[in-house]
């Protein structure tokens, strides 16, 4: 045989199944030279997939064991339970908001905007979820600093607009899905904290509203430079709707974190579970960075 | 009487050929997969109806308002945890099965490449309109394998315009590469139809296929495929 591919004296010995199996028609031979391999020496199909010849119930049987292996998929069933549904999602949240104190840069900025850039005033929307414009007398007005600070107590908006005054045009994003450019301007919330003594190792700000609405917001976003105490728009002082007399601005969170009408803020680490924020108690995402 | 019988044991005795086409990593993404997709569009979808336009707030054009028969979550807040829960197996069961085909060369089955060009016509014509089929070569014709690529494509494009969406500021360079927040909004939005387009037929296809062919997506072997013929 001139075309034997076996060296002389080891027919059959040295060649492993896989050798002969090769695409080229040589494997029905190799069969019928070599009694003792199995009748069909392995095959692939067309792509390199395992091919085999069974016995029906040895191939049921096959079936079945790969069929359990899919088994851990049916786990996902577990959200469709109604009393496991809102603790699992709960976690899906956690898990988010871990992720994104991971992924947000304290030195991250913000994309800035030049000022033809920025919407008129009058297309800059704004949400309110109770009344409109709280009754709030201007005059009399403080913010309320407690918790982990070395000097709390009210702070007149004089003592906030001393601090330099940062103007910014940025991209105010609402959990709805709308975007707009505007332009703002405020002290520093970093600046401020400092200079009141805040423990600024803390992990949390709380605020609460003149609205009753509250929030509360990672202490590493409130040291952010671009996070203000806002007072103006458009170089004016803040209109009502907008939060009058001062509000948080955060181009690296949705604007349900950016409370208006600030009432009192707090220096903690601990959250209540039902306070975490107005929007939040009800199903919105805690950390809500952008 | 015994020698029919023993006939019979004979024939029933004879070998299937099995082909194990899908991988137990490619069955198991698949299937986390399905579920995962079905819960993003749906979610997706309520979480549109909070703002279903591509525009500016003021003045507010609708674009289209999904009914809630199609919608999963309930309102903006609900529909916002089913989002952000099920991103995770999404993007997770994609990375598993992308890895997978890369390192273990799977990916000859399903990659559609420039080859393949040739092969889609005369596969639609089969389908569409009634042509004659074309000889079946591989697991997958070239028709196939471009509709299972294109959904990569749009698995791909919903993960990182989706990440744009969640994240603009944290992926600013992937941001502006999408031409902005809002058009990355529409994006998203074209990734998922793409995902609407491929479930129907897909489904069609895996129903007039039969049962041998779907139970091979759960246990990986498929009974004597045409092509071995």
């Amino acid at each position: 045989m001139p075309d034997e591919r076996e060296p002389p004296g080891q027919p059959g010995e040295s060649h492993g199944p896989e050798a002969e199996s090769a695409p080229d028609g040589g494997a029905s031979r190799t069969a019928s030279e070599q009694p003792r391999q199995p009748a069909h020496p392995p095959r692939v199909g067309p792509s390199g997939e395992p091919v085999r010849d069974l016995p029906p119930a040895e191939s049921k049987r096959m079936n079945r064991r790969e069929l359990l292996k899919l088994a851990p998929v049916i786990v996902l069933g577990a959200f469709a339970i109604p009393k496991w549904q809102q603790p699992l999602l709960n976690e899906g949240y956690a898990f988010g908001d871990w992720a994104s104190g991971k992924l947000f840069g304290r030195h991250r900025l913000a994309r800035t905007f030049s000022d033809h850039e920025v919407a008129p005033l009058e297309r800059f929307p704004y949400n309110y979820y109770d009344v409109l414009y709280p009754d709030i007398d201007f005059s009399t007005w403080t913010l309320t600093v407690e918790g982990l600070v070395q000097r709390p107590g009210d702070y007149k908006l004089q003592q906030i607009q001393a601090f330099p005054k940062i103007v910014q045009n940025t991209r105010h994003v609402c959990v709805e899905g709308w975007d707009v450019i505007g332009n703002f301007g405020g002290a520093r919330a970093s600046d401020f904290l400092r200079a009141i003594g805040a423990d600024l190792t803390a992990r949390y700000l709380e605020v609460e509203c003149l609205d009753q609405y509250y929030e509360s917001i990672d202490m590493e976003t409130i040291l952010h430079p671009q996070t203000l105490l806002c007072y103006e728009m458009y170089g004016q002082p803040l209109p009502p709707g907008h939060g009058a007399p001062l509000r948080l601005q955060m181009p690296t969170k949705l604007g349900y974190k950016q409370a208006k009408y600030l009432d009192t803020i707090r220096v903690t680490n601990v959250l209540k579970d039902d306070r975490q924020g107005y929007w939040e108690d009800q199903g919105y995402d805690w950390y809500g960075g952008l | 009487m015994a020698s029919t019988a023993n006939a019979i044991d004979r024939k029933q005795a004879q070998p299937v050929t099995m082909v194990y086409e899908h991988p137990f990593i490619v069955r198991f993404a698949h299937w986390v997969n399905a579920v995962a997709l079905l819960v993003m569009i749906g979610s997706g979808l309520q979480v549109f109806v909070a703002f279903p336009s591509f525009g500016p707030k003021i003045p507010q054009k609708n674009f289209f308002v999904p009914p809630k028969a199609i919608t999963l979550g309930g309102w903006l807040g609900g529909s916002l945890q089913w989002h952000f829960t099920f991103m995770w197996f999404f993007m997770g069961s994609g990375l598993l099965y992308v890895i997978y085909q890369v390192v273990s060369g799977h990916w000859r089955q399903v990659l559609f490449l420039p080859h393949d060009i040739k092969g889609v016509w005369p596969m639609a014509k089969h389908y569409f309109f009634f042509g004659k089929k074309p000889p079946v070569k591989a697991a997958y014709n070239s028709l196939q394998k471009l509709a299972y690529t294109s959904t990569l494509f749009f698995g791909v494009l919903s993960t990182l315009t989706g990440l744009v969406l969640w994240k603009p500021v944290q992926f600013w360079w992937l941001t502006l590469l999408f031409g902005g927040f809002r058009l990355t909004r529409i994006w998203h939005f074209i990734s998922m139809c793409g995902f609407v387009a491929f479930i129907p037929g897909h489904l069609i296809m895996v129903a007039l296929h039969g049962w041998n062919n779907f139970y091979s997506m759960i246990t990986g072997w498929k009974r004597e495929p045409e092509y071995l013929d």
